[in-house]
């Protein structure tokens, strides 16, 4: 029998009421790729900060190589081997690669032939695992596919036999996403063990050996991946089944009622970040925006929201100019004319998260009848509005009265989508409307924008998740520095076509 | 008086006046590359001129005085760390606390021991700092050039200005070519990322403190046992604030710092050499004016003439793990 590298017994972690890690038990076996698979807020990233040392588990215990260690902070961990890649990087962005490498492991107090020989250690590191990083650069001036890989070098560096990888490929393109499995599986060929934390099914399937599922903080199952399929997975990790591909009949989308011509957006710093944009979202279908994060699509999103003021160009609802150089509808006025807008980043802009939730449900619609009245607020109109609302697009906990941030990523989400497509707008603007939810979420929001289009809505989805954008759409356009560089139809398009259109390469 | 004696005069007075200034923006450095604010600069230099005078008038030595002024601000800036680096506390407030407190505080303390309020006795000369004269300054006095630069201005200083000084490429080379540095600049920029290489962000930031601490006790041991010889009220002057807008306008950079706090200190000294001159075709110009200019030039030059400063990113951020 195999002997495992890493074993955990029983571990618990709590955090005041939350039992993030109940009783968990694991075991990862020496130079395999184990893949640790759940939705958000299952204790996956909980239970791997406990092996990592930055929390420490309330009782349990972890054994290395057979034997039993305490890790009381990242040194033990490091010191015994294990290394780990997190979600958002641990880099100081104005230090060179190798200052934040050798940050805590410098070998002697001042700095002079130690950085010699780290040096000549890296560029073998670099060499044996193709990683071609310049040692010199400035992290800040390297890309997120980069930024990663300086994190897994130093990991390397400090001795990692263990490389725990949390939500890797979240912020990569899907040809940087190809990369680092290739330097995942030749780290694997040399021995080292590797731990992957996802809740992506496609990479557990890809990539990994044997799986364990976490559950609302417990470990529900461990499967060898051949043995276990994509829908068995999607059940542990839920408790039921799910729709992985959503059910939708096909439409005949009608008249274009949002055009955009010749847009040009400037950012805060005066920066263009839309360059001559066209489009037009038909009367009943779902317009797909695929684009890497930071191409333009954020200023874009907030241009066509009257959220930004336009440089150039012209935007058009219903036949009406609403946006030109000279003119512009503002957001109250737009919503008046029929168009919603749920936008990108829900907990700056789309929420205030110190309200009640009671009071984020109508918030831009408080104004009205039935929630108002003479500039007065109606609490119990509101209540009760509130109460039905989130019955039907089943917010948990149903209680109007907790605070908003309270609320878990998908019911905040929940009550955006509740408050903006109550009104049944013509035209609704969606920003990454599952970033950040967990699986029993997002298909719920998913159904919905689905259903909103069958009701003749024109959709236009702006995602970063090229699952999302493939599953929902009936067209996808793809933006690149600023501008649309393809337009395709969605059931005749692969991935890699668009991977490679989002990178700027086809 | 001819004008390369005027020109020599007014250049040692910049480096004495620049002293205080250089010693606290440097203590300064230390606790904000941390992450830490120190707005208290003002407060403990105070502390530091009270204790030192008291501690030398008491023990009739003037080291005695030194060393009791470092633990008095190295107690204010653990102080300091325990509300804001162990409470999370904001930090802006700690330090007027700090500023407040040591400005009360040392003019009681001078009324009940000495029956005066805010003024202590006066240091004898061996209760006190001397000006010390370099070798070979007087057989050099009268070269030339050599002669006005090494003699006139470069000796005759009191000890502190030459540790002043002395500290700048010191503190350049602890923080640029040290791992101590190296952990010190990154604490600064993103604490997580010095906790998951395994080291103790807590601890870094008391370290860099201690440090603060240290060397802002030579700044205020200089202003009441050197160049005076005794302390009184608010003696900092506001010396504090000045250096921590020498820090910034030197970009949190030792180099560019030091050569901050010698403009500021230039100014001071020109404001206090044109006092009552006659300037050709000017004529006198009013002393309220002319003592304004270190305080206008502090504003012009931090309203945005250097161009955007860029602080510490996680200045001012208590750390707090996730959740």
């Amino acid at each position: 029998m195999v002997s495992p590298i890493l074993e955990l017994k029983d571990i618990n972690k709590s955090f005041g009421h939350v039992h993030a890690n109940k009783n968990i038990n694991l075991q990862i076996n020496k130079g395999t790729i184990h893949g640790i698979i759940g939705e958000n807020g299952a204790g996956k990233s909980t239970l791997m900060s406990i092996v990592f040392g930055l929390y420490q588990a309330d009782s349990g215990t972890i054994n290395i190589n057979g034997k039993e260690i305490k890790l009381k902070s990242p040194r033990d961990s490091i010191l015994s081997g294990i290394g780990m890649v997190h979600q958002h990087f641990m880099l100081v962005e104005n230090f060179s690669v190798l200052e934040n490498i050798i940050l805590g492991f410098e070998g002697e107090f001042v700095f002079g032939k130690n950085l010699d020989k780290a040096k000549k250690d890296l560029k073998n590191l670099c060499d044996m695992y193709k990683l071609n990083i310049d040692l010199e650069s400035t992290i800040s001036d390297l890309s997120v596919g980069f930024r990663q890989r300086v994190e897994i070098l130093k990991s390397l560096y400090r001795g990692a036999e263990i490389l725990i990888l949390d939500e890797p490929t979240g912020v990569l393109t899907p040809q940087e996403v190809d990369e680092l499995f290739k330097i995942l599986r030749s780290l694997k060929e040399e021995g080292k063990t590797i731990v992957l934390i996802t809740h992506k099914l496609n990479e557990i399937m890809d990539l990994t050996s044997e799986v364990s599922v976490m559950r609302q903080g417990e470990m529900v199952g461990h499967k060898k991946t051949e043995s276990t399929n994509k829908e068995d997975l999607a059940e542990m990790m839920v408790g039921r089944s799910v729709l992985l591909r959503i059910n939708k009949l096909s439409t005949k989308p009608g008249n274009a009622v949002f055009s955009v011509r010749d847009l040009v957006v400037k950012d805060d710093l005066d920066v263009t970040r839309v360059k001559n944009v066209n489009l037009d979202i038909h009367e009943g279908e779902i317009l797909g925006l695929a684009g890497v994060t930071g191409n333009g699509q954020t200023e874009l999103l907030e241009a066509l929201s009257g959220i930004r003021k336009i440089e150039s160009g012209e935007i058009q609802l219903f036949n009406e100019t609403i946006s030109n150089k000279n003119n512009f509808f503002d957001p109250k006025s737009l919503k008046e004319k029929g168009l919603a807008h749920v936008p990108e980043d829900r907990q700056r802009m789309g929420l205030v998260t110190d309200f009640k939730a009671y009071e984020n449900l109508i918030f831009g619609y408080h104004h009205q009848e039935p929630f108002s009245k003479s500039s007065v607020l109606k609490e119990k109109e509101i209540l009760s509005f509130s109460k039905k609302v989130m019955e039907e697009y089943d917010v948990r906990p149903r209680s109007p009265n907790l605070i908003t941030s309270n609320f878990s990523g998908g019911n905040q989400q929940k009550i955006i989508l509740s408050r903006e497509l109550n009104e049944n707008p013509k035209v609704l603007l969606v920003g990454q409307p599952t970033r950040g939810v967990d699986i029993g979420a997002i298909e719920f929001i998913h159904q919905r924008l689905i259903d909103m289009r069958d009701k003749g809505a024109a959709i236009l989805l702006v995602s970063v998740e090229l699952e999302e954008v493939l599953s929902l759409s009936d067209r996808i356009i793809v933006m690149f520095d600023g501008k649309i560089v393809g337009e395709k139809i969605n059931k005749d398009v692969t991935d890699r076509e668009l991977g490679l259109l989002m990178a700027g390469v086809a | 008086m001819d004008s390369l004696a005027d020109i020599a005069s007014l250049l040692n007075s910049t480096f004495r006046i620049s002293t205080p200034l250089v010693f606290a923006a440097m203590a300064g450095l230390f606790a904000e590359r941390s992450g830490v604010i120190d707005f208290g600069l003002e407060g403990k230099m105070l502390a530091a001129a009270f204790v030192a005078a008291v501690g030398s008038y008491f023990f009739g030595s003037p080291w005695m005085g030194l060393l009791l002024a470092i633990l008095a601000c190295v107690s204010l800036s653990m102080l300091h760390g325990f509300a804001s680096v162990t409470h999370k506390g904001d930090q802006v407030v700690s330090c007027v606390a700090i500023n407040i407190l040591m400005i009360g505080l040392t003019t009681a303390l001078a009324a009940a021991w000495f029956g005066q309020a805010g003024l202590t006795p006066t240091l004898t000369s061996d209760q006190r700092f001397l000006e010390i004269t370099l070798p070979f300054a007087d057989a050099l006095q009268d070269i030339p050039i050599i002669g006005l630069i090494y003699s006139d201005i470069i000796s005759g200083h009191y000890i502190f200005v030459y540790i002043a000084y002395l500290s700048v490429p010191i503190v350049f080379w602890i923080v640029f070519k040290t791992s101590f540095g190296l952990r010190l600049r990154a604490v600064g920029e993103n604490p997580s990322a010095v906790d998951t290489a395994g080291i103790n962000v807590f601890s870094m930031r008391y370290k860099a403190l201690m440090v603060n601490g240290v060397l802002i006790a030579f700044a205020g041991a200089h202003l009441s046992t050197a160049v005076n010889a005794n302390f009184f009220r608010e003696m900092s002057a506001g010396r504090g604030y000045l250096a921590l807008a020498a820090l910034i306008f030197g970009k949190w950079h030792p180099k560019t710092a030091l050569i901050a706090c010698l403009l500021f200190g230039f100014t001071d000294a020109l404001q206090i050499r044109l006092q009552g001159v006659e300037l050709p075709m000017i004529g006198t110009i009013p002393v309220q004016l002319i003592q304004a200019i270190p305080y206008i030039l502090t504003v012009v030059l931090l309203a945005g003439f250097v161009g955007k400063a860029i602080a510490p990113n996680a200045i001012g951020q208590p750390y707090i793990k996730e959740r």
